[in-house]
């Protein structure tokens, strides 16, 4: 393909992505309360409007916490599942890993809709800390696929000089092991963290009714007619993904993360 | 040091809170999900064990079908529409240098990454009246006014591939970038276009990673639930759509139950026979 085909064909894609972005954030600097584009006159009161407003506020608040808490569960549970996988052999704990990424394989709604009827079965339907552990569950194979790959690619001849130097498995487990897969701890708990931050489904089935996350505030906004916080808020969110994998990248190796082999040079 | 067996009991205590959390939120919900199935529904939204196929009976109806027929129809247009735009830009991607890569990947993790919430918000926004992309044609003389380009099949369409698109690209990626580089040039140097070198070398090479991919891509946009609701009309919406609208708004949970079953089951064949590819295609 020659190249002014191809600039042409890269153009097209990038205009395709970025066009609904690019009318959201004109609609979110509109002067007057209406969603108008190319915008009329210039304000940023609508991404002020996310931190006054309680209600905008609130939901925001909610989905931090809940990204927080639910990526800092996702790795504590993928963590030694994957450092076991890594350690031993056991045929049989394959199905654990099966079991974390299954989740996110499934349609989404069948995660969700599992959760709700186990939620309502047991009686904690509703309460906060049930969408935490849904999330956790839900993301888990992120920190789980991103720390399987970290572990493959520690040289075991490094491990063995521990050993041999006396090192126990804690200490070898904490001097060692933990420094090496770093990278791809915090690369799993970001992605985990983001989707997390971003997740409707699950969050509307487990704590819906009681707790309103950011996503869970937009869609019950949209039938009520469109504001421009709303924009303002999407454009938060396109700007903090892209900043948290932006840091990824600046970081670790994206390409690598992503499957393609030993980085070049 | 090397991997070996679990020597004392001691060696499991590692497994022991993954496992847990696994099978008492992922699997005990799963089987609650599937137990309740074939329950018996009862007035006000509750239910009560029995073994029943009721639910699994009134799925089996002209309404249902034609909903399932069109979830099946929407999810497999999103897959082809994904692969033919995916591959020639994985493809050239992977080509570019890896500055120019690192961006695209960064660009392209944030779109996934996005709520269908906020992606259904702005397309709907995109195809408004006021803020639309009509107003754009208008200024530029092609449109007399602005019109509303929402709700439609297309815009349901193209929302589910601006979703599913990084998706495509991502899964890609990976075949694309280890694809032998001596393979395009041997072919470049008996004399094939570029293009032609794309459609006779690269493509065959990889069929198995598109066929692997489309179905990947299906199962993706067979999850969607909310972009039809935001961006179609009630004759667009997909079964996901409806097993939410059972379980929250009908507090229909048992028939909501057997269709998430259902829709399983889908998935599960088509996962399947994304094993059996990759399996073939390790054997040739």
């Amino acid at each position: 393909m020659n190249t002014l085909l191809r600039r042409l064909y890269f153009s097209f894609i990038g205009l395709f992505l970025a066009a609904p972005m690019i009318v959201v954030a004109g609609v979110s600097v509109n002067a007057k309360q209406s969603l108008t584009f190319p915008p009329q006159g210039f304000s940023l009161g609508w991404y002020g409007e996310i931190f006054t407003n309680p209600e905008w506020r609130n939901a925001l608040f909610a989905s931090l916490t809940l990204a927080v808490l639910s990526a800092a569960l996702a790795v504590l549970i993928a963590l030694p599942l994957a450092w076991f996988l890594w350690r031993r052999i056991a045929p049989w704990a394959n199905i654990f890993q099966l079991l974390g990424i299954a989740p996110f394989t499934l349609p989404p709604v069948i995660t969700a809709l599992g959760l709700l009827t186990f939620w309502a079965t047991t009686g904690f339907y509703g309460a906060p800390w049930t969408a935490v552990i849904s999330h956790a569950i839900f993301f888990v194979t992120l920190p789980l696929v991103t720390l399987s790959l970290g572990f493959t690619a520690i040289d075991r001849s490094f491990v063995e000089a521990a050993a041999t130097m006396g090192a126990n498995e804690r200490t070898i487990f904490t001097t060692v092991v933990l420094p090496l897969i770093r990278p791809y701890l915090i690369s799993g708990y970001a992605f985990a963290f983001v989707l997390s931050l971003n997740e409707y489904i699950v969050a509307y089935m487990t704590v819906g009714f009681t707790m309103e996350t950011l996503p869970i505030k937009i869609f019950n906004a949209l039938r009520y007619g469109y504001t421009p916080t709303m924009a303002s808020v999407t454009i938060l969110f396109v700007a903090t993904a892209a900043l948290i994998f932006g840091l990824i990248a600046r970081f670790g190796d994206l390409p690598k993360l992503l499957g393609a082999m030993a980085s070049e040079k | 040091m090397r991997r070996e067996p679990p020597q004392k009991i001691a060696d499991y205590w590692p497994l022991a809170f993954p496992a847990g959390m696994l099978t008492v939120f992922f699997v005990i919900p799963f089987a609650t999900m599937i137990a309740v199935s074939f329950f018996q529904r009862q007035q006000g939204g509750f239910y009560t064990p029995a073994f029943v196929f009721d639910n699994y009976a009134r799925f089996v109806s002209l309404f249902f079908g034609r909903v399932l027929g069109f979830s099946l129809m929407l999810a497999i247009a999103v897959a082809i529409c994904c692969i033919v735009l995916g591959i020639p830009f994985t493809y050239l991607l992977t080509r570019m240098g890896r500055k120019a890569q690192v961006i695209w990947l960064v660009a392209l993790l944030a779109i996934l990454s996005l709520s269908e919430v906020i992606i259904g918000f702005a397309w709907s926004t995109l195809f408004s009246r006021t803020a639309g992309i009509t107003n754009l044609l208008v200024m530029a003389g092609v449109m007399q006014q602005p019109v509303a380009l929402t709700p439609s099949f297309g815009a349901v369409l193209a929302g589910m591939v601006y979703q599913a698109l990084p998706y495509t690209i991502l899964i890609l990626y990976p075949a694309l970038v280890r694809l032998d580089p001596t393979l395009t040039e041997a072919a470049r140097t008996l004399g094939a276009s570029p293009v032609k070198a794309f459609f006779t070398v690269v493509i065959p090479t990889l069929r198995n990673t598109i066929i692997a991919t489309l179905i990947m891509v299906f199962i993706f946009a067979l999850g969607s639930y909310l972009l039809p609701q935001i961006l179609g009309r009630p004759s667009h919406w997909t079964l996901s759509v409806l097993i939410t609208d059972q379980a929250i708004y009908q507090s229909n949970m048992p028939f909501a139950a057997a269709m998430a079953v259902f829709l399983v089951l889908v998935t599960l064949a088509m996962v399947g026979l994304t094993v059996l590819i990759g399996r073939k295609g390790e054997a040739a």
